[in-house]
């Protein structure tokens, strides 16, 4: 089984170890890994701020692309939430073949072990589109029980320990250009989601959306540059000494 | 004014805007713990849901039904396309009765058709008779929360405002003597007016009933001793049956304060002998929503607001930051159906977390929603040129390969000097990454090369 590997643009330009890490990962555990040459982007900031035909190329071009994959699978919720959600409103059966890194883990590659170490504290940021949009946990608004993929793949990596959140899902205002439009309110959540994990003396924020990870990260080297975001992928594929030089590339 | 620079201004006093997020996050904390006592509470939420489907799809029926059904019971039934249809018959029922004051109970209906001032033009004394609505009416301001009108004001402030208008002393701001002081002066009023005017909660068609949810029981003062009872409802308040009450009261309380149920949920059924009910039925635009089906959903709400508790954005920006009466993430869609330019920033003042459309005691998508008025906003021709300068250019470069590689070189090259300037609104307080030496694809292929 071949995987279609989808590198959304922002990964690909700032967060290479991101895709190298979920690269990596898939192909350890067996996978025949491809990356299409042309899509970059799924649309998502055109959509979001309100010009989804702009966009709609983008899934064109996806669509197209990724065709010839049984599944698809891209290290941003997000993405895959945005991907997942157009390509079924134009009764696409690829809508249905995308996966977030942590969702094809858990439910297609059903794995229970991983050969990851992380000795560090971490918090786990739920990011939003991957919680409520894709479903990859509880949502604490919801009576019904609890779960979270993410955090079950990370209980795999030893020594690594979660630490508990008072907010355990709340947003941390990147919310795509909202973060530019409307700065203030964007910068007030993310310093109190960051408040929430120094509170509980995590050393990495960690989720399995790279985009609120930019947002936290760039906050946190203004405040608190002794923590420090890892996408989910850097910490399953173990690659702590890779990432720790900030470009990650070997 | 657009919500970001309202938020602007919210958020220039740090700490008072922490303060406000701390005590909304606090109604919020205990509406989970009372909805977690409830092993039901999503098949609820799913009855809730189903009920007010297929209420909205059969709905003239419905409205016609109580209609007749509470003519009967001896209820004068009126008619209002909009909002001045509405102020007209209130106040001609008013005149009928020679009537110079009016107690009021909270009512988002009388708000948002503007009712107050109308009356008050035609020398009629209007009291909102729910405490947190009577400091904002003292203050001249409206509402800033549906359920909590006064929420965003600290003790001290309703201090102040009790001592300049109910003469208490200057510094006072002990809850329980600010709320005597309070029931001492509403009473006064409760014992002289003419007429009272409630809102509607759920008015039940089979029935030609309704009811009226108050904590403070200011509806049941005012409707009991006035000689003139209206109850002003929209269009969407009904339901079909008494049985499915016990639903929606349930989950109303607990969603807005975490109360098992308000402390008075009083049923209207007919006038008491002597007494005159009036109900008037609104429309107002609801019947214009109805027929967008993207957003029809919006009609079954129910107004907890739990989706504003629970919404981070409205936490820390306050209900006055939004341009409609209703604040908060279901204002956000109700507004733009009102006027789409005057309230084109709204829909755009959320991270569409979801939070809301997962606290929804009815279900609604309210994300979805917002989402939705962004495309029809923006195709409207209400976005700002630089954002569809910048949207149509980023969508380009992203599907042109040799655009984007040089595109992307030239971002990664510049960004030392972006964070250096701080002169967007990102890097004013965040950091871009440090730039790598390499993309993901130039990895990726050369390794790929290397096989
Ligand atoms: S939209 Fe839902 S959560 Fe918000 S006020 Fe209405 S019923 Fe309550």
């Amino acid at each position: 089984m071949t995987l279609g590997l989808f590198i959304p643009c922002y990964i690909d330009q700032l967060y290479p170890q991101v895709g190298q890490a979920t690269y990596t990962l898939l192909t350890r555990l067996g996978h025949q890994v491809e990356v299409p040459e042309k899509p970059a982007c799924c649309g998502q900031p055109m959509s979001n701020s309100g010009f989804a035909k702009a966009g709609a190329g983008c899934l064109t071009d996806f669509a197209r692309e990724y065709a010839r994959f049984d599944h698809i699978v891209s290290p941003s919720g997000s993405c895959v939430l945005h991907l997942k959600e157009s390509l079924e409103a134009q009764h696409s059966p690829l809508a249905h073949r995308v996966y977030e890194l942590c969702e094809f883990l858990h439910d297609i590659a059903k794995v229970d072990s991983l050969p990851a170490r992380f000795p560090h504290r971490v918090g786990l940021h739920q990011s939003c589109h991957g919680l409520r949009g894709l479903g990859l946990g509880s949502p604490s608004e919801c009576r019904v029980p609890a779960f979270s993929k993410p955090a079950r793949l990370l209980q795999m990596v030893a020594g690594l320990e979660l630490v508990p959140l008072d907010r355990c899902d709340e947003c941390c205002g990147f919310g795509g250009t909202f973060s530019v439009f409307e700065s203030d309110v964007s910068v007030s959540m993310g310093r109190d989601r960051i408040q929430d994990h120094i509170r509980h003396g995590a050393e990495f924020i960690t989720s399995a959306d790279m985009s609120c990870l930019m947002h936290l990260g760039g906050l946190l080297s203004r405040q608190a540059p002794q923590m420090k975001v890892r996408h989910i992928a850097e910490i399953l594929a173990g690659t702590e000494e890779l990432a720790m030089d900030g470009h990650g590339l070997p | 004014m657009t919500h970001s620079a309202a938020a602007h201004e919210f958020q220039r006093d740090p700490a008072r805007a922490a303060w406000h997020d701390q005590t909304l996050w606090m109604v919020r904390a205990k509406r989970d713990r009372m909805a977690a006592r409830v092993p039901e509470w999503e098949q609820l939420r799913e009855a809730a849901s189903q009920i007010k489907e297929h209420t909205l799809s059969k709905l003239a029926d419905y409205l016609e039904q109580f209609a007749d059904t509470a003519a009967a019971n001896g209820i004068h039934v009126h008619w209002a396309a909009d909002g001045d249809e509405h102020n007209r018959t209130v106040h001609s029922i008013l005149k009928k009765h020679g009537a110079r004051k009016l107690v009021k109970s909270k009512s988002m209906l009388t708000e948002e058709c503007h009712l107050n001032p109308h009356l008050e033009k035609h020398g009629i004394e209007v009291i909102d008779t729910d405490l947190g609505e009577r400091i904002v009416q003292f203050q001249k301001m409206p509402p800033s929360h549906i359920v909590m009108p006064a929420i965003h004001l600290k003790r001290a402030e309703v201090g102040e405002v009790f001592h300049e208008h109910l003469g208490t002393p200057s510094g006072l701001d002990d809850p329980q003597q600010l709320t005597e002081a309070a029931r001492q002066h509403l009473r006064s009023h409760f014992l002289t007016a003419d007429a009272a005017l409630t809102g509607v909660n759920f008015a039940v068609a089979e029935t030609g009933g309704f009811v009226v949810c108050t904590n403070e029981g200011n509806a049941d003062m005012g409707a009991h001793l006035a000689p003139v009872h209206i109850a002003s409802m929209g269009i969407e308040k009904i339901i079909p049956r008494q049985a499915h009450l016990g639903v929606f009261l349930r989950l109303l309380a607990r969603s807005a304060t975490g109360q098992p149920s308000t402390v008075f949920s009083s049923h209207f059924l007919k006038p008491r002998p002597g007494q005159e009910m009036h109900i008037v039925i609104v429309d107002n635009g609801r019947s214009r929503q109805l027929a967008r089906s993207d957003y029809r959903k919006s009609l079954a709400c129910i107004r907890c607001a739990a989706c504003f508790n629970t919404c981070p954005v409205y936490r820390r920006s306050g209900g006055y930051s939004y341009s409609y009466f209703i604040s908060g993430p279901i204002g956000s869609i109700l507004a733009p159906n009102v006027d789409k330019a005057a309230h084109a920033s709204m829909p755009f003042a959320s991270t569409l977390c979801g939070s809301c459309t997962a606290v929804c005691p009815v279900k609604i998508d309210i994300h979805t929603q917002l989402l939705k008025w962004r495309q029809d906003i923006t195709a409207a021709g209400h976005a700002p040129w630089w954002k569809k300068a910048a949207m149509h250019t980023t969508a380009f470069v992203v599907r042109r390969p040799a655009l984007f590689r040089l595109g992307g070189w030239f971002m990664r090259r510049t960004t030392p000097l972006l964070n250096l300037l701080r002169l967007d609104p990102w890097t004013q307080s965040r950091d871009l990454p440090p730039a790598p030496a390499q993309t993901f694809r130039q990895w990726h292929n050369q390794q790929s090369n290397k096989k």
